[in-house]
């Protein structure tokens, strides 16, 4: 299992495939701080 | 990833505690997480960012990783993820990744 307690997270989000805000749900949730955060967008 | 966006990262990890830093992403296909996640390994591929040239060597997960799913209560991890779970390809982006991490790593 990746340990994602205390750690220090990079959510980089998709909006075709997860959005970072959800990624920083999950993150948080189990116990890592998001750090940098972005929903990138190719259209 | 975009010029911009490496630059801002580099900035990040170079300013300290990277050993406690790792990379989650939500990429949507196999070509695009193995460009992200060889970027914020290796460098930037394409050679054509600030990351070129530059071995961050951060560790990089994909949501969709089972073992990054049991890490996450489940209940949070069906209510934002669940419903993309079952249209991405996820084998296809988990084995991407682990060829991107190549045969050294145990991960």
């Amino acid at each position: 299992m990746v340990e994602l307690r205390d750690k220090l997270v990079l959510a980089l989000g998709e909006r075709d495939g997860i959005p970072a805000p959800a990624l920083r749900a999950c993150i948080e949730s189990a116990g890592g701080r998001v750090i940098y955060e972005v929903t990138q967008c190719f259209v | 990833m975009d010029l911009e966006e490496q630059g801002s990262i580099q900035r990040l990890v170079e300013g300290g505690e990277r050993e406690r830093m790792v990379v989650l992403l939500g990429t949507p296909t196999a070509g695009s997480t193995v460009m992200v996640a060889l970027t914020l390994t290796e460098g930037d591929p394409s050679y054509a960012g600030p990351l070129a040239g530059v071995p961050l060597g951060l560790p990089v997960y994909h949501v969709l990783e089972e073992n990054v799913k049991r890490a996450i209560p489940s209940e949070v991890y069906e209510r934002e993820i669940g419903p993309m779970e079952f249209v991405l390809d996820a084998p296809a982006i988990v084995s991407a990744l682990a060829r991107a991490r190549g045969p050294a790593s145990d991960r």
